[in-house]
Formats: C-alpha cells, sequence, structure tokens
C-alpha cells in the first residue's frame, strides 16, 4: 500500500510538472506574454518595472523555472482586477465550491443508486423501462439551459425559491458555509440539482446495467436456491458487488464536479471557484485563469489518487502493485 | 427480442461471402420504429438547416431586415409591419424562429467538423500506436491518458480564453479535446487485427507500412470508432453550445443555438422565457435524435449480442 502510495504520488508529480509547462507553454511562449501578463492599463514606466520584475526578459527556460519556483513557494502571481494573491482569491471561493459539490454527489447517491436498483429489478416493467428511458434526458439536457429552466419554473413562474446568488455563510469550524441556514439551504437546492442531474443518469444506469448483469451470475441464483428472501440477496448480494464501481464512478465525478460547477455557478451567479474563472476570462485576468488551472490539477490528481485507495480498500481482490506479496 | 438475436445469430452462420453483415444492420435499425422515427427526423432536420435560407421568415443575420421597435415580441404576436412572430423576437427585434434555424446550421456545423476532424487525427494516432507499438506506443497512449485526465470543459474553456472567439477556434479547441478518446478506441481495435492474418499476409507482400495501417487494418478498425463519432456528434454540440453560454465560443455575429439561449438568459427574469426556452428545445431535441440513432447503432453493431 505504501509502495502504491509513494509511486502514484510521483506520478502525480509528474502530471503536475506536464500541466505546469503546458499552461506556461500556452500563457508564457505563444503570443506576447507582455501583453497577457502586464495590465493594458499601465503606465510606461510601470511597464517596464513588471517586464523586469515577471523576467519576462530572461530566456524562455530560465523564466518557466521562475514560474516553477514561485508556483511551489505558493505564488502564482496577482490578480489585476483584485489586486491580491490568486492562490488567496481562489481559496475563499472554494467553500462555495465544495459545498455545492458534496450536496451535488450526496444528491448523486440519494437518488441514483435507488432508481438504478428499482429500473435494474423491474426492467421488463413499464416502470424500469420508463426510468430507463427517462434517464437519456439526463444526458441529453444541455446543463446550462437546464439550469435556467428551472430558474424559471422555480422562482419566476412559481416564486418558491430565489432565483440566484447564494445566502450568507454562517461560519462552521472556520469554513463559510449555508447549509446550516433554510435561506442558505434555499439558495443551494436549485444549483444542486442542476449540477447533480446528469451523474444521477450516469449512476442510475451503472446500477440498472449492474443489477440486470448480477441476477444471471451463478452466486445469485445459488442464493435464490437456497431460499433467502428476494430483498436480502438484493441489498446483501447483488447491491454489495455491484457498487464498487459506482462508487468508483462517483469519486471520480467529485474532479469532474468542480471543473462542471463553473456553468452551474455562472447560471445561479453562486460565488464560487468557476464563477470566478469566468469573471476572471471576461476580464482578461490572465494569472487567475492559471492559477486556477493549476490548483484544478492539484485537485484532480489527489481526487483519482484517493479514489484508487478507496477501491483497493472496497475490494480485497484489487492489487494495487503487481507481485506486491 | 428472442426472434432477433436468434434471427442474427443465423445469419452469421451462414458461411456466404457475399452476404455483408452491414446490411443486415441497416435492416436491423431500419425495423425498429423509434429509429426509423429519429433517423427520419435527423434527415428532416438537415434539409430544412440546409435550405432554411430559402424559407426562414427572415434572414437573421441581415441587420437591415431587423426592426428594434419588434424587440422581445412574445410568440404569435404581429409586427409593425403585420409579420406575425411564431415563436417571438428577441432584444433585436430578430424573429426567433429564424434565428434558430440559422443557429441549428452553426451548430451543427460546430458538431461535424470537429468530429470529423477530430475522428481523422484520433484514428491515426490509436493506428500507429498500435502498429508502431514500443516506445512511440507507450508515448502516444501516455498523452492519451494525460489529455483525458481533464475535464474537456474545462480545457477547452481555458483554450478559448487564450484564443479568443471565433467558428474556426471552437472546432480547434473541441477537436483538442476529443482526439484522444478516438485514440484510444482505435488502439484497443487495432491491437485486436493487427496480427490477425490478412495483416500479416499484406505485409509479407511487401507493402510499406502505411499501407497496410491505411488500407488494410483502418478498414476493419473503423466500425466501433464510427458508432462512437455518431455519440460524440452530440457532445461537441452542447459543448460548443456551453462554451458559446459562457461567452467564449462563437462570435455574436454568427449566434448559434448556445449563444442565443445565453442572449434570452437576461431577460428571463422578467418573465421573456421564449427567447431562451425555444433555441433550447431545438437544441434538446438534436441532441435527443442523435442519441437515440448512436444508441440503437450501437446496439445493433454489439458483436456481444
Amino acid at each position: 500500500m505504501a509502495l502504491f502510495i509513494v509511486r502514484r504520488l510521483i506520478q502525480s508529480a509528474f502530471v503536475l510538472l506536464a500541466v505546469s509547462l503546458v499552461v506556461f507553454l500556452a500563457v508564457y511562449a505563444v503570443g506576447d506574454p507582455i501583453e497577457l501578463l502586464v495590465s493594458p492599463q499601465a503606465s510606461p514606466a510601470d511597464r517596464a518595472a513588471m517586464i523586469a520584475r515577471l523576467g519576462l526578459d530572461l530566456p524562455l527556460w530560465e523564466q518557466y523555472w521562475h514560474f516553477l519556483v514561485r508556483a511551489l513557494h505558493g505564488d502564482l502571481g496577482a490578480s489585476f482586477v483584485y489586486g491580491t494573491s490568486t492562490i488567496q482569491l481562489i481559496a475563499q471561493r472554494m467553500p462555495a465550491t465544495f459545498e455545492l459539490v458534496v450536496i451535488a454527489i450526496t444528491l448523486t447517491c440519494v437518488v441514483g443508486v435507488p432508481l438504478g436498483l428499482v429500473a435494474g429489478l423491474y426492467r421488463n416493467k413499464l416502470l424500469g423501462k420508463g426510468i430507463l428511458s427517462s434517464s437519456v434526458l439526463g444526458f441529453s439536457l444541455p446543463n446550462f439551459w437546464l439550469g435556467m429552466m428551472l430558474i424559471l419554473t422555480f422562482a419566476v413562474w412559481l416564486g418558491w425559491l430565489p432565483a440566484s446568488g447564494r445566502a450568507d455563510p454562517v461560519s462552521v469550524l472556520g469554513i463559510p458555509l449555508t447549509i446550516t441556514t433554510l435561506q442558505g439551504w434555499r439558495h443551494l437546492i436549485l444549483p444542486a440539482i442542476n449540477l447533480s442531474l446528469a451523474n444521477i443518469a450516469l449512476v442510475l444506469r451503472m446500477t440498472a446495467s449492474g443489477v440486470a448483469e448480477a441476477q444471471s451470475q451463478e452466486y445469485v441464483k445459488f442464493a435464490r436456491a437456497k431460499g433467502i428472501r428476494p430483498g436480502r440477496i438484493v441489498m446483501r448480494h447483488i447491491l454489495r458487488n455491484i457498487l464498487i464501481p459506482v462508487i468508483t464512478v462517483i469519486g471520480l465525478e467529485f474532479g469532474q464536479l468542480i471543473a462542471y460547477s463553473t456553468i452551474t455557478e455562472t447560471v445561479f451567479a453562486w460565488p464560487g471557484m468557476g464563477k470566478l474563472l469566468i469573471d476572471s476570462v471576461y476580464h482578461l485576468d490572465r494569472p487567475v485563469v492559471v492559477a486556477y488551472v493549476m490548483l484544478a490539477t492539484l485537485i484532480f490528481v489527489l481526487v483519482n489518487l484517493v479514489v484508487d485507495i478507496l477501491y483497493a480498500a472496497l475490494d480485497p481482490r484489487v492489487q494495487l502493485v503487481e507481485n506486491a506479496a | 427480442m428472442q426472434t432477433t438475436s436468434s434471427k442474427t445469430r443465423a445469419r452469421t452462420l451462414q458461411p456466404l461471402p457475399d452476404t455483408p453483415r452491414r446490411a443486415g444492420i441497416l435492416k436491423q435499425l431500419r425495423s425498429r420504429p423509434t429509429v426509423r422515427g429519429a433517423g427520419l427526423a435527423l434527415l428532416a432536420l438537415i434539409v430544412l438547416v440546409l435550405a432554411a435560407p430559402w424559407f426562414a421568415p427572415q434572414n437573421p443575420y441581415n441587420l437591415a431586415d431587423l426592426n428594434l421597435l419588434d424587440g422581445r415580441l412574445a410568440p404569435f404576436s404581429q409586427s409593425m409591419d403585420g409579420v406575425r412572430y411564431l415563436l417571438g423576437t428577441d432584444d433585436q427585434g430578430r424573429d426567433m424562429l429564424s434565428a434558430i434555424l440559422y443557429g441549428l446550421r452553426i451548430s451543427l456545423l460546430v458538431g461535424l467538423a470537429s468530429v470529423v476532424i477530430a475522428t481523422a487525427i484520433g484514428s491515426l494516432v490509436g493506428l500507429l500506436a498500435a502498429y508502431a507499438g514500443g516506445l512511440l506506443d507507450m508515448l502516444l497512449m501516455r498523452l492519451v491518458d494525460f489529455v483525458l485526465g481533464f475535464p474537456s470543459i474545462l480545457v477547452a474553456l481555458v483554450l478559448l480564453a487564450i484564443m479568443g472567439r471565433g467558428v474556426d477556434k471552437v472546432i480547434l479547441a473541441i477537436v483538442l479535446v476529443q482526439w484522444a478518446h478516438y485514440a484510444r478506441i482505435m488502439r484497443g481495435r487495432a491491437l485486436q487485427e493487427r496480427h490477425k492474418e490478412y495483416v500479416e499476409a499484406a505485409a509479407n507482400l511487401g507493402y510499406p507500412a502505411w499501407r497496410v495501417m491505411l488500407f488494410h487494418l483502418l478498414p476493419n478498425c473503423l466500425g466501433p470508432v464510427l458508432v462512437f463519432a455518431t455519440v460524440q456528434v452530440a457532445h461537441a454540440i452542447v459543448l460548443e453550445a456551453t462554451l458559446s453560454f459562457l461567452g467564449v465560443g462563437v462570435p455574436i455575429t454568427r449566434p448559434s443555438l448556445g449563444l442565443l439561449i445565453a442572449n434570452g438568459f437576461q431577460y428571463l427574469l422578467s418573465g421573456d422565457y421564449w427567447i431562451s426556452l425555444f433555441p433550447g428545445l431545438a437544441l434538446l431535441a438534436l441532441i435527443l435524435i442523435i442519441n437515440i440513432v448512436g444508441e440503437r447503432l450501437r446496439t445493433a453493431l454489439d458483436p456481444k449480442k
């Protein structure tokens, strides 16, 4: 296990290095870095000072080296718009995004797995077919349009829920969250549904096909021949075996959802990292975009690592390192 | 269900070389009502979109045709000079029906173009990796893993943030995030095929490697790649719409469905639903049709059946 983690950490470091190189080349080498990194409103003196400070007069490999060293010290530059450290800026927005993503994942599990189970068990009945066919909608609905239609229905027409924004956060163990207040939930529920719908469809379909496949397996037939109650077969025998791939997918989706929350946050004006990214793209605030990409990569890499380890913990047959024993 | 599977089994048992598998698949596809419906709808949509300039009530790109006084009219309302707007107008007095017909053109163009280019590039990379093997295979597949490790929306968004907006740039961004899927599928397929006798025979005839790859190996590996490509057209269209919604996609002068929806967003809260609702429904219909055709194509071509 330790060997596996060390190996994966080294791999992850290489991925981060590769991303930093790509980002560096994209921002610094393609096009004029001065134009990209120095605010257009700067005076000529400021400009010269900036060029010298950022080392834009140095050879390319030396610039990359400085970029790397600064990045390792947690310095990915300062935002043009806010003038503060980009890392700090993104860190301030992180709780809002994580709150949204965690609620969306919870919704995915709570809705997707039971529906998939029903669809798989009754796949030849109208109920199962209906659930499976409507799950196609979950894939097909363009996420941003769905969000707008949710706003139109529940905020504009019915007037039940607020159209956008986030409630005033309450500090929970030092983290500003809104899930402790009713107003917080009223703001949270539509974006969370919006973010989770595609994943609900995905998990539902995986569970349904897993159930269908498991039902014809020998161990299920044997359990049935032994006279075990059908409910127990489903919960103890089938569900346990099909949950492993489902949990893996949910874990991997965690990283994806942070990226997809960009869309949901834009539609619902949710003040998270994704909204910050889009705003920075509009304002040509490139240091923030660079910092976002680096941080997002770090999150994906860590999430993948944790999922792999969890996978092994859940299924004792999985060997992380060949010939480890 | 039972009859079709026994029928296919009977067909594959026939040793006659002149009954091509493909014809069987087409027949099987045509016999299903949903697929026939979706296929016909797709065809109708393509014709509709190609012929849009001849029967669309208005040219939505021609500013002289637009009347600002007709801005944000509800569906079925009449303009100053007696023209009826079936689906209403947007803030600039643009007829939504015409805008949707023209927007579909851009969406389809971006979807098809990016998928064709990505399929070509990805297939060649996958083919090369499988045929060459060794170090080149490893390097190419590491690159594929690397590209697929990131959410496509994020990569495309950042790419376009750097490149700027434009139809060609959107296509390029979608190609850059999608080619790796095809490379992976093609490599898997080519690895199964490459040690078969006909490949070895072609190589032993002294044909150069590129010829064996392109004329012998490729045609036999293309099936699963093309099925995947069908579904990817829908993905590419959604990706384009999303990017345009986020403001980094197609330019305002050539609004796709995504940009039309985004355009209506600011009027949504005041209840002017039609500017966003109808382009969205058109987009949804387009994607659903492609998904249904693609999914049935996959089941029909599935060798496990």
